[in-house]
């Protein structure tokens, strides 16, 4: 038994059950290879339609202009911006798992990356929509490029934050986008390699690139995950800081502060990691994959919860006092007045913020609460939308009641098209996910067995067998292989 | 390079049971053409005697050439090409390019580095490779073994049932660069030794 990898008895196994390599193949794959379920379906078309109302709307956008908005001269981003930080916000907790939770070595992180990247993937696209459309004659969208073009050359601004979030989230997503797919690939060849019908060995076979699970090959995987992870780390971390440097960046009260780019991306992991709740634990009940997406993973997201949401709470606090410190008598009026008191306009949106998202949180103290699947799935909803509404206050409140009194403008309110805009990128972003969840591997598969013999239940009792019978012996062995 | 190769495969349903395998059967003298395997077993490449990849040269030469591009560029752009006055600050604004010499790094590090992967692997969406088993992406550990003229492949097969393999079986397959070309990777067990 000298080979047995050893993993400490405190640990809580990975994957539950008695399992071995073929019987992780099974549970994961052969969701993929039945007739999706009538609820399937139910999910699907509703997305369906949602991006079909979200396709209406932007053709109201294009053909009639911003107009059909409801913004006004001094809310000249509303919704449409609140709904495109939410989004990337949201697209942060895949890579994190897979990128930051690699480099940490968190074993847990296998169950649970390849849904939580899809996730990232499919809300960076429905968070690009937004600046896209924003921009009006979206037709000029090419103009952000830097593109040798015959009006002079004439170049973007390099200086420009708005330049570099096209450069930070077309980045992310590329990368993304290999990093998860370079996952897929060894998965997709097991799905090939069990495919019944030639049209399915066909179709995976394509997505598969002809992978044949070499040494060599997973050497360099190896490899290139490791390298891969290493450059998300920064990248992850420096797309929120740069969608914050939008604002940082400003003299708008409110917006002009320094601590942005780590409350930003505090608060995108917060609500990425909610997102990633919200769908798991469906998509665990739903594929019966609850021996791969045990409790222990979801306990171990929901501390990653607590701890982010803490931190989004100490930014909140430190920003009043920054403004009430600094004396800035514009500042404080963006604090104090226009979020700060309740009876003001936007006060309530404030207040339901921090409930949201800096009280709520706080019942993830409690490790009862932590593993108790309604709650977390309650509390997932409840943190998407305080994040929702921190944009929304970030945004709307620092921009409606500025320098110029004169200019200050009415109540704020989404048009229909606006709200039809959002919620066609939720329609985007779940015919995607529907579409993920019945045609590919949601867990990783190679991943799973990987740590199977260290993490998988089976295995940690025979190890503990081991460890008590003969304690010295188990030791010396283990310490011999290491070596 | 092409030609029709014959090959010995031998299953193996346990790694505790391919590493002592993997041994055996280099020291006999045997040339291992590949294990092919259903996840990455770590240290199976050092049994091997494979040599460490170098893949992460490439991306580091790979993220060089970002930096280097994003800011020969946007220098040139700002201090050559068409110098703009934004609030009289300095042309050559360092400072605030760096966000973009930062994405473009990781842009072509991760774009080459892919890239190179598949490329070196030979992945790609319709490539036809010859697979050995259907059950080396299941759960099976999947060693292969070259034939030449002079190898008994009898004796071949009945030494890998002594070293615990199962369904061995002889596969006849056309090598080309699809098979990977390990023999300059691979060391042989007695120059690992040093004898």
């Amino acid at each position: 038994m000298s080979l047995l990898k050893y993993e400490s008895q405190q640990r809580e196994p990975l994957v539950d059950g008695n399992k071995d390599y073929h019987q992780v193949t099974e549970d994961i794959i052969s969701p993929i290879e039945m007739k999706p379920g009538r609820l399937w379906y139910i999910g699907f078309y509703i997305s369906v339609a949602l991006l079909m109302f979200g396709v209406y709307s932007i053709y109201r956008e294009v053909t009639y202009g911003i107009g059909q908005w409801n913004l006004n001269k001094t809310i000249g981003w509303g919704w449409d911006i609140t709904n495109f930080v939410w989004w990337v916000g949201i697209g942060h907790a895949g890579t994190l798992i897979s990128a930051i939770l690699l480099l940490f070595r968190q074993g847990w992180r296998t169950g649970v990356n390849r849904a939580a990247e899809a996730m990232t993937i499919f809300a960076v696209m429905c968070a690009g929509q937004f600046p896209i459309w924003h921009m009006g004659r979206v037709w000029m969208a090419f103009f952000v490029l830097p593109y040798p073009n015959t009006r002079g050359p004439l170049w973007v601004n390099f200086n420009s934050p708005l330049l570099w979030d096209v450069f930070a989230i077309s980045t992310y997503f590329t990368v993304s986008l290999l990093f998860w797919y370079s996952g897929l690939m060894p998965d997709f060849a097991t799905v090939r390699d069990r495919a019944k019908t030639k049209f399915r060995k066909m179709m995976y076979g394509i997505a598969a690139f002809g992978w044949t699970g070499s040494t060599k090959h997973w050497q360099r995987f190896e490899s290139l995950s490791l390298v891969l992870a290493g450059l998300s780390t920064p990248l992850v971390l420096s797309v929120h800081t740069i969608v914050s440097f939008d604002f940082a960046t400003s003299v708008v009260p409110g917006w002009h502060t320094t601590i942005f780019p780590p409350y930003f991306v505090a608060g995108a992991i917060f609500s990425g990691f909610a997102m990633v709740q919200t769908l798991l634990i469906i998509v665990r009940k739903v594929l019966n994959l609850q021996d791969y997406i045990t409790v222990g993973h979801i306990e171990a997201m929901n501390k990653v919860i607590v701890l982010t949401g803490s931190i989004v709470g100490i930014a909140y606090l430190t920003e009043l006092f920054i403004a009430w410190y600094g004396q800035n008598p514009y500042e404080i009026h963006a604090f104090f007045e226009n979020r700060g008191n309740i009876f003001s306009p936007y006060g309530w949106s404030y207040y339901l913020m921090m409930f949201c998202n800096v009280l709520s949180p706080q019942l993830f103290w409690s490790k009862k609460l932590r593993r108790n699947i309604t709650v977390t799935f309650f509390m997932s909803i409840i943190v998407n939308i305080g994040m929702w509404y921190e944009r929304f206050v970030i945004i709307v409140t620092s921009v409606y009641r500025d320098f110029l009194p004169s200019s200050w403008s009415t109540y704020y309110s989404p048009s229909i098209y606006e709200i039809g805009f959002y919620l066609g990128t939720f329609g985007l972003f779940f015919t995607c996910f529907f579409f993920f969840a019945k045609y590919f591997p949601v867990i990783a598969v190679a991943e799973i067995k990987s740590i199977l013999k260290t993490s998988g239940e089976n295995y940690k009792v025979k190890m503990s067998d081991i460890e008590k019978a003969d304690a010295e012996k188990f030791y010396i062995e283990e310490v011999e292989h290491a070596h | 390079m092409s030609g029709i190769k014959k090959f010995v495969v031998g299953s193996f349903d346990d790694e505790v049971v391919l590493f002592p395998a993997v041994k055996n059967v280099r020291k006999a003298g045997y040339k291992i053409h590949d294990v092919y395997t259903p996840f990455p077993v770590h240290g199976l490449d050092h049994a091997m005697g494979l040599r460490e990849t170098s893949i992460h040269t490439a991306g580091f030469i790979y993220a060089v050439m970002g930096t280097t591009t994003a800011l020969t560029f946007i220098s040139w752009v700002f201090t050559k090409d068409w110098p703009l006055n934004i609030g009289g600050k300095p042309h050559f604004a360092l400072p605030a390019w760096i966000p973009i010499t930062f994405e473009l790094t990781v842009l072509f590090s991760a774009v080459g580095m892919v890239l190179t992967f598949c490329y070196l692997c030979q992945l790609s969406p319709f490539v036809k490779k010859h697979h050995f088993s259907a059950r080396s992406t299941d759960d099976h550990f999947v060693m292969v073994i070259e034939c030449t003229e002079k190898t008994n492949d009898s004796e071949v097969q009945s030494f890998l049932q002594s070293v615990g393999a199962k369904d061995i079986n002889i596969q006849v397959a056309e090598s080309g660069w699809w098979l990977g070309r390990y023999d300059k990777e691979q060391k042989l067990y007695r120059e690992e030794l040093g004898y």
